[in-house]
């Protein structure tokens, strides 16, 4: 075991480049093999993940465990620094999960220009950076793992992408790239202003609360990171690249994007901005959470204005990102676990929820609602697979979704000392109307696209057929998890908590409450 | 001989430290031996001359490793040539474009209808050149290492003789260059003028004491630091750039692009270092306004080309600024985060031209647009090539990233609203540059070919190393402490 607790993560997050150098050494048209290599990648990286996971003492969540200190770029000292606590535990958990259902999906669903071999190459290089950034202790090198996301997804969404896809790949690119380039500033500050002497973000956090540091610097340093992550979750009014990135790539890289990539953002709140900068996180926690219920709204308004199923999936996801934001607001251990719950179940329900509108694309060639309809009649188990997503998303109780919204609305009613307390009230109202709201654009996607007959020119479509191996392969993994952690949220709950509650008495202690 | 010299006057046999020397003399001989096998085949080109070009740039690296194992400070001359930490960085640097470069010149130059020999015998001409530049503490010698760096560039530039273009570049890159080194000259007389020694040190002192209040100085300053703006391509003496880089073969396009920039840094950082660390009053806002205007200025007017090596020329003119960056405030990090730079930017910018010759050979044009849809024929060569313009836009884990990063560092840690705003400067070209950048790889990726042709790319065999060498370079100076330590160890500046 003293492999996996020294290099158990070093080992996870490097396995798929190990795959891709792999691959590299096989021809092109060999696709099979290039399917299969990569399946056995994620699913190495998922085993060693999984022997990580199994020798992670659930007892102590609060700390972290697995740390690796090594030397990296000491004339700029930085230093590799690894270590995973119950915040990174369900997201690197759902990163392992994503990754092989994305490959096997992939088995019969290659989007245009096929070239597996560069495809799947570039889904594995997405999930080192992905993994990477959910263990990684040290500033710089979560940014370089928190950046190496961006190529791999800008050449999927551009070169197998939609119709307007270079578009949506550059628009993509430079926001993220803008947002990144402040906060890569921002971390820099810190290091000027706690002495230059380290990225490590626990020293960092301890070296704030020891000095003097003023509070419009506090602020301004605080600034860049949100933007920095922001952009990354994203929260309105930066959310334009998303709509058109979702939309445009390929079914695996939106399921990618939903799942896994816009938890970068909320992860780098809850990991880097709330512990280091705990006042400033305060001064600016009600414009987080006005952004927040702005989104929430924003979003649903813009889903019921969509007329393409994938669309209005992923304006969903600006509104549900919201409620996310809502609860890291608050600023509440309560808050914060709710905020950690709703990115698994996000992942997990958004992250079906593009599955289906690929396997719908692919079977109607369109995504356009009005055109769809009748799914229950032409593909039954898709159809009920879809309303059992859509009842995840709109926050049933029972299903993940719930548990992710609820509790985040609830901890608006009471958000840490010192923060307004009527004004997150006003914030908890307006996010519940947003669940109505929530449950009118999803019950009117259902019920347009899976009641009713099958439009005219759908019928007797050969294309059109219901659920095969691979789908089934990939979803069921999800729905069940779905259920799971919906009748027993406090799989999550008992994770997370640990470290969360450690996140808010660092904020209470350094806000004086 | 030296009896009669003895005579006239006190002069005293220099006492020569060979093994300091031994770079250069290996430079020297190689020049000589490239020559004779040359001659040794009258009426054609020998297909020898490349290799023998090639190894003798190597055998010049064995005495630069030696040297820096020994890590004895050398001076000699009276100080005129000096061997030290940052003076052995900017050799290796040289050194190892140089040999890329031979690499990239092996096909290009035996295939086209030109007169290899003499090619090689100016390219090595010009690095020693360069390699003397990096010890050269005395106005003389730093002159004589720029001529010799640059006369032979000139010839190079216009290589393509029956090609007007070709010759454009020739003889444009010779006028600037002319007028470059008659302002650089006059600024250096003024310099000798006030301060009485042609030393750098001996300049450094006389300036810091009453000689540096004069209003003299400042012209002199001025002048010296314009003379080698043009050879780095800083705007607004950028102009040459463009034309002479598309006019050029490229594997010396590549040459001048790289390591003839790095020369130029090499030289300005000898002087700003030890000749003007008593006037940063001038210098600080000189290169101030420097920076921002090259990597604005590039940037702009790279956003609207079409072709891809003045595209490079363009952004090879921004890189120019944010290496000037530093310069601009003072800081202890400066001058490591130029050299760091230096090395990361020609690891990726060789790597780029390198990329480009290779596919250059199967679309016969620079033309982006010619570029389109490579990825379906040539995915090898696209990635490569794609890999070098996102470590030129700075992209983690590449190199590019690293090189950005200690800019920053630097600029932060002056901790001056001057540094601030040249960093968010920074940050704002950073992310145009972004779009051009991806603007060629969208192209190759994600455009379809344009004349249907595809055909796969033969890459040649040193073409091939070329890029394996630039490549592994670039990533492993991302994702590891390499280049910084080498920054690191060129602050090790004699007499500072």
């Amino acid at each position: 075991m003293d492999f996996i607790q020294d290099w158990g993560l070093t080992a996870m997050v490097f396995a798929p480049l190990a795959g891709v150098a792999i691959m590299m050494l096989f021809p092109k048209d060999a696709d099979d093999t290039h399917k299969v290599l990569a399946l056995l990648t994620s699913l190495v990286t998922a085993a060693i993940g999984i022997a990580v996971l199994a020798d992670f003492d659930y007892d102590d969540t609060g700390s972290l465990q697995f740390v690796r200190d090594n030397e990296w770029i000491s004339v700029i000292n930085s230093r590799f620094i690894l270590g995973i606590d119950g915040l990174s535990v369900p997201l690197i958990a759902l990163t392992l999960l994503i990754t092989p259902l994305v490959i096997a999906y992939s088995w019969n669903h290659f989007p245009e220009p096929h070239n597996p071999k560069a495809f799947l190459s570039l889904i594995l290089v997405l999930h080192t950076g992905m993994l990477g950034t959910f263990v990684a202790q040290d500033l710089i090198l979560f940014f370089v793992f928190f950046e190496v996301v961006l190529l791999p997804m800008y050449f999927m969404i551009g070169v197998w992408g939609g119709p307007e896809r270079q578009y949506a790949s550059i628009k993509f690119f430079l926001y993220t790239l803008f947002g990144s380039a402040l906060m890569l500033l921002s971390f820099l500050a810190l290091f000027f202003l706690t002495g230059g002497e380290t990225f490590s973000i626990v020293e960092l956090a301890e070296r704030v609360q020891g000095m003097d540091i003023a509070r419009t610097t506090q602020l301004l340093v605080f600034g860049g990171m949100f933007m920095g992550f922001a952009i990354k979750v994203p929260m309105f009014p930066f959310h334009t690249w998303l709509p058109d990135a979702h939309t445009q790539a390929p079914t695996q890289g939106s399921v990618i994007l939903a799942a896994v990539l816009l938890k970068l953002g909320t992860y780098g709140f809850i990991r880097v901005a709330l512990p280091i900068l705990p006042e400033a996180a305060q001064s600016w926690a009600p414009w987080i959470g006005g952004l927040a219920v702005i989104g929430i709204i924003y979003g649903a308004l813009g889903c019921l204005a969509q007329t393409d199923m994938k669309r209005l999936i992923a304006f969903s996801s600006v509104a549900h990102m919201g409620y996310t934001m809502l609860g890291i607001s608050t600023l509440t251990d309560f808050g914060l676990n709710a905020a950690v719950f709703g990115m698994v179940a996000h992942g997990l329900i958004t992250g079906m929820l593009f599955f289906i509108a690929g396997s719908v694309k692919e079977r109607y060639h369109t995504l356009e609602i009005k055109r769809l309809g009748g799914l229950l009649v032409s593909a039954p188990r898709l159809g009920w697979i879809l309303g059992f997503c859509t009842m995840a998303s709109l926050g049933l109780p029972g299903l993940a979704g719930f548990w992710g919204e609820f509790p985040a609305i609830l901890a608006a009613y009471q958000p840490a000392e010192g923060l307004p307390v009527e004004l997150f009230r006003g914030y908890m109202v307006v996010a519940a109307i947003g669940t109505v709201l929530a449950a009118g654009y999803l019950l009117w996607l259902y019920q347009r696209t899976a009641f009713g007959t099958v439009k005219d020119e759908f019928v007797d479509d050969p294309n059109i057929h219901d659920v095969n191996g691979p789908e089934w392969i990939a979803w069921t993994p999800l729905l069940a998890l779905i259920l799971v952690l919906g009748v027993y949220p406090n799989l999550l709950f008992k994770v997370s908590d640990g470290s969360i509650v450690n996140v808010a008495q660092q904020i209470a202690a350094a806000t004086g409450n | 001989m030296l009896a009669v010299l003895a005579q006239v006057s006190d002069f005293v046999t220099p006492t020569i430290d060979y093994h300091a020397i031994a770079p250069e003399l290996a430079l020297v001989a190689a020049l000589v031996v490239v020559l004779i096998v040359d001659l040794m085949k009258p009426g054609g080109n020998n297909p020898f001359v490349a290799s023998m070009a090639g190894l003798g740039v190597l055998a010049a690296l064995i005495p630069v490793i030696t040297l820096a194992v020994d890590g004895a400070d050398r001076s000699l001359f009276d100080g005129a040539f000096v061997v030290d930490n940052f003076s052995l960085v900017a050799k290796a640097l040289f050194l190892v474009s140089g040999y890329v470069v031979v690499l990239m010149s092996t096909n290009y130059i035996a295939e086209g209808d030109y007169a290899e020999g003499e090619y090689y015998v100016l390219l090595l001409s010009s690095l020693l050149g360069m390699v003397l530049m990096a010890s050269a503490r005395d106005l003389i010698t730093v002159f004589i290492a720029l001529e010799l760096l640059s006369i032979p560039a000139y010839m190079l530039a216009g290589w393509r003789k029956r090609d007007l273009i070709g010759n454009e570049a020739g003889v444009k890159y010779y006028l600037m260059g002319v007028f470059a080194s008659a302002v650089l000259l006059y600024g250096m007389s003024i310099l000798f003028g006030v301060a009485g020694d042609t030393r750098l040190a001996e300049i450094g002192q006389a300036i810091a004491g009453g000689a540096g209040e004069t209003a003299l100085i400042t012209l002199a300053i001025v002048f010296v630091v314009v003379g080698f703006a043009f050879k780095v391509s800083a705007v607004p003496f950028h102009t040459w750039a463009p034309d002479v880089y598309e006019g050029a073969p490229t594997p010396i396009t590549a040459f001048l692009a790289v390591a003839s920039k790095a020369a130029g840094f090499v030289a300005l950082l000898q002087v700003i270092y030890i000749a003007f660390p008593g006037r940063t009053d001038i210098i600080e806002p000189l290169m101030w306004v420097l920076a921002a205007a090259t990597m604005t200025i590039g940037n702009l007017i790279a956003l609207r080309q079409t072709n891809v090596v003045r595209l490079l020329a363009y952004s090879g003119v921004a890189q120019a600024g944010f290496i000037l960056a530093p310069l601009s405030v003072s800081s202890d990090l400066s001058l490591q985060a130029v050299i760091t730079y230096l090395v990361i930017y020609a690891a990726m910018n060789l790597g780029a031209f390198a990329a480009v010759i290779g596919i250059a050979r199967k679309t016969r044009s620079a033309e982006i647009s010619t570029f389109g849809g490579l990825f379906e024929y040539a995915p090898g060569l696209t990635v490569i090539l794609s890999l070098f313009l996102f470590s030129l836009a700075g992209i983690p884990p590449l190199g590019g990233w690293l090189a950005k990063f200690v800019v920053f560092r630097a600029l932060a840690d002056a901790n001056t609203t001057a540094g601030y705003v040249m960093g968010a400067i920074v940050a704002v070209n950073s992310v145009i540059a972004l779009y051009y950048y991806a603007n060629v790889a969208r192209e190759m990726w994600m455009k379809p070919v344009p004349d249907g042709d595809r055909s796969p790319v033969v890459v040649p065999f040193s073409i091939g190393a070329a890029l394996a060498l630039t490549v592994v370079a670039t990533v492993a100076f991302g994702v590891s402490d390499l280049a910084t330590r080498l920054g690191d160890q060129a602050t090790f500046l004699l007499a500072l």
